[in-house]
């Protein structure tokens, strides 16, 4: 039984890279992530693999392709400013349909914000941040141990379906420390990639590029990747349902702002409170049929983030008219309370029960 | 006995855009601009002079497409 | 090309062979540079160099935004395209994971001077092992001749209507120079396409590039100043004087690194 180490979690997203395989780190320094780059400044070169702090976040996501275009694991992390730099790098990624992990370690925005967790990047995330129609694989970890897991998950996915995977956290999970278990044995298998570039021994010389200037080439590649995007849909999801079966209310919220439901959840249900929690896991793909199916059972949904609301967007769309939905998060960097959650949820137990209290 | 030499130069008229620049830097006046025109409609070079080459290769250093080869013939 | 010295008696016999013809490392395609384009010159060079030094099957080439992101149509080695003004970040990612590998990264001066500044000086202060080539023909030429960083000044361009301003748009800068100033890097070289002679420096300064990269010496660098008709607003064999008399004096060749040691 291998034992349990403490870590904090951007440590844990650092060793999972290297336990996943990355053969090469391409990093800048931005709080609240740093204490990643120099976890890979350490730890990359004792297993000869490639470590730079590059110039900008932009060199850094083009280090990234550059490593991506030979086959190679590669990725680069960073926070909500820097992530935005990296964007149009993004693209072109999943335009070559290049492997790569992206890891956002979230804080207070807009602007330079402030280095507190936040979770207001989640549109930027999983309704693409860069131009054109892509879709990023995007991984939630709710805790130092899935930040561990998800990043190796990451490198799997990444090299699976030939994209950009994005782990999507904050400051909050990336400092705090936590017992976890360390991935044991080899990483994820690597699959053949004969589209790499490696030198064109004995082969046709190989392109990789995003320029398709030819009529109706681009549109030819947008259909392709489409197809690839719902092969996703279809073959990707990951969430976690706790008291699920029979709450009246179902609270629906990822990464910190899930402990803290939960723990409104444990609260209102000591209360005699019926009440659920859906956390997903994958935030694209979106469990919206879970969501949809849960939102006939319950008499409202209420969704928590740190922000001004925007997976709700999502909910409300999954639930349609079967539920209310009601919003409930705190922003520029504010972490919700406990009681402030148990609140809404009282609110719309009461609401639902069509009377106002005398 | 002297050696003769001869020059054979062949210019690929898709390649070559009629841009000019091998007629003036051959110091023979060998190339000219051919009334043929290739498939994008331009007028190519050709050897005009042939006999007159003298295998300089200043015209294939400086040809931007490529298209002037030219060979030795040693008799 | 080694003659064959026959003992058998001479006969009367015609030997023909080839003094010139088209690089292996080239693909059989036209291109779609405008006529007397230099790129078209540079491109026929590195497939000559890549065929000399026989790495055609070891090169990885970066072509980002500008004219030569076409070159993967032409270069016949692997080849990725870069962002505009990140092909020496994506350089520095191929060679870093594939370090037997040659990498050169093919540039135009808005996407090196311009937009890639950060990129361009940095993967030199870090002394990648790629060759760098970069052709400065004074103008965005893929997007219509607009003003770049190394437009001389008075120059007509398309954003530069009445000529480029120094009061209000700087000096045209000098990159050779500018990289001189570092520590790290192995070969730097200014060529320029003047003309056949100097085409024949421009493929010893390219043949030098990349045997630097053979021999892993570290990081080599070659500006070329380039003709571009159409943004010059003159045909092709002007262009070329135009390099002479007008880029020449402005941005003088020569060698201004080897083997590690500044030469200025």
């Amino acid at each position: 039984m291998s034992k349990r180490v403490l870590m904090n979690g951007n440590d844990a997203v650092g060793e999972g890279a290297i336990r996943g395989g990355c053969d090469a780190y391409f990093g800048y320094p931005i709080t609240p992530q740093n204490e990643l780059t120099a976890y890979m400044a350490a730890h990359m070169p004792r297993h000869e693999r490639v470590f730079i702090q590059a110039e900008s976040e932009i060199a850094a996501i083009n280090m990234v392709f550059g490593a991506a275009v030979t086959g190679k694991r590669a990725m680069t992390s960073s926070s909500s400013p820097g992530i935005s730099l990296k964007q149009e790098g993004i693209s072109y990624l999943a335009a070559a349909e290049l492997p790569a992990v992206i890891v956002n370690v979230q804080r207070g925005g807009p602007g330079l914000g402030n280095i507190a967790p936040s979770q207001s990047d989640y549109f930027q995330a999983t309704k693409g941040g860069g131009h054109g129609d892509y879709r990023l694989i995007v991984l939630a970890p709710a805790s130092v141990q899935e930040m561990h897991d998800l990043t190796i998950e990451a490198f799997a996915l990444a090299d699976r379906f030939r994209s950009p995977v994005m782990v999507l956290t904050d400051g909050r999970l990336g400092q705090m420390m936590e017992p976890l278990k360390l991935h044991e044995g080899k990483p994820p298998a690597r699959p053949p990639k004969p589209w790499a570039l490696t030198g064109a021994v004995g082969r046709r010389s190989n392109m990789i590029r995003s320029l398709l200037l030819d009529d109706g080439v681009l549109e030819q590649h947008n259909l392709h990747l489409q197809r690839k995007f719902a092969l996703i849909k279809n073959s990707l999801l990951k969430f976690e349902e706790l008291n699920t079966r029979d709450c009246d209310v179902l609270i629906v919220a990822y990464g910190t702002s899930a402990r803290i439901a939960k723990g409104a959840m444990d609260k209102a249900r000591a209360k005699g409170m019926k009440v659920g929690l859906l956390r997903p896991v994958t935030l694209w793909p979106y469990p919206s049929a879970r969501i949809r199916q849960l939102a006939a059972q319950v008499k409202g949904i209420l969704v928590v983030e740190m922000s001004s609301g925007q997976m709700v967007e999502d909910v409300r769309l999954a639930a349609g008219d079967r539920a209310p939905v009601v919003f409930e998060g705190r922003l520029g960097g504010a972490v919700p309370e406990e009681n402030d959650v148990l609140a809404a949820l009282r609110g719309i137990l009461r609401r639902s029960r069509g009377r106002k209290l005398s | 006995m002297t050696t003769r030499k001869r020059y054979y130069i062949k210019i690929n008229s898709e390649y070559c855009k009629g841009c000019g620049l091998c007629l003036e830097v051959c110091p023979k006046n060998v190339l000219a601009l051919g009334t043929a025109m290739n498939s994008r409609g331009q007028h190519t070079a050709h050897p005009a002079n042939a006999g007159e080459c003298i295998g300089c290769l200043q015209c294939a250093d400086i040809c931007p497409d490529t298209a002037i080869e030219i060979d030795e013939e040693q008799s | 090309m080694t003659k064959a010295t026959s003992r058998r008696a001479p006969r009367q016999t015609a030997m023909r062979y080839s003094l010139y013809h088209r690089p292996v490392a080239l693909k059989p395609t036209p291109t779609h540079f405008c006529p007397g384009c230099g790129h078209g010159i540079v491109h026929k060079l590195i497939a000559e160099t890549l065929d000399t030094l026989k790495i055609r099957e070891k090169t990885i080439g970066v072509a980002p935004v500008g004219c030569a992101v076409l070159a993967y149509n032409y270069l016949d080695c692997d080849i990725s395209e870069a962002a505009h003004g990140r092909a020496a970040a994506v350089a520095t990612g191929i060679k870093r994971c594939l370090p037997d590998r040659i990498v050169f990264a093919y540039q135009g001066d808005g996407d090196l001077a311009a937009i890639g500044m950060g990129e361009t000086l940095h993967a030199a202060n870090r002394g990648e092992h790629i060759a760098v080539i970069f052709v400065n023909n004074t103008v965005y030429g893929m997007t219509g001749g607009q003003m770049a960083p190394t437009t001389l000044i008075g120059q007509k361009t398309a954003t530069s209507p009445c000529g480029r301003d120094q009061v209000t748009t700087g000096a045209p800068i000098k990159i050779c120079e500018l990289l001189n100033t570092l520590e790290a890097p192995w070969h730097i070289e200014r060529v320029a396409l003047d003309g056949p002679a100097g085409v024949r420096r421009t493929r010893k300064a390219l043949a030098t590039a990349f045997q630097a990269q053979v021999d892993d010496k570290g990081y080599s660098f070659i500006e070329i100043l380039s003709p571009c008709p159409i943004h010059m607003h003159c045909s092709p064999v002007e262009a070329v004087r135009l390099v002479k008399e007008r880029m020449i004096p402005y941005f003088p060749p020569g060698l201004y690194r080897q083997n590690g040691q500044s030469m200025t």
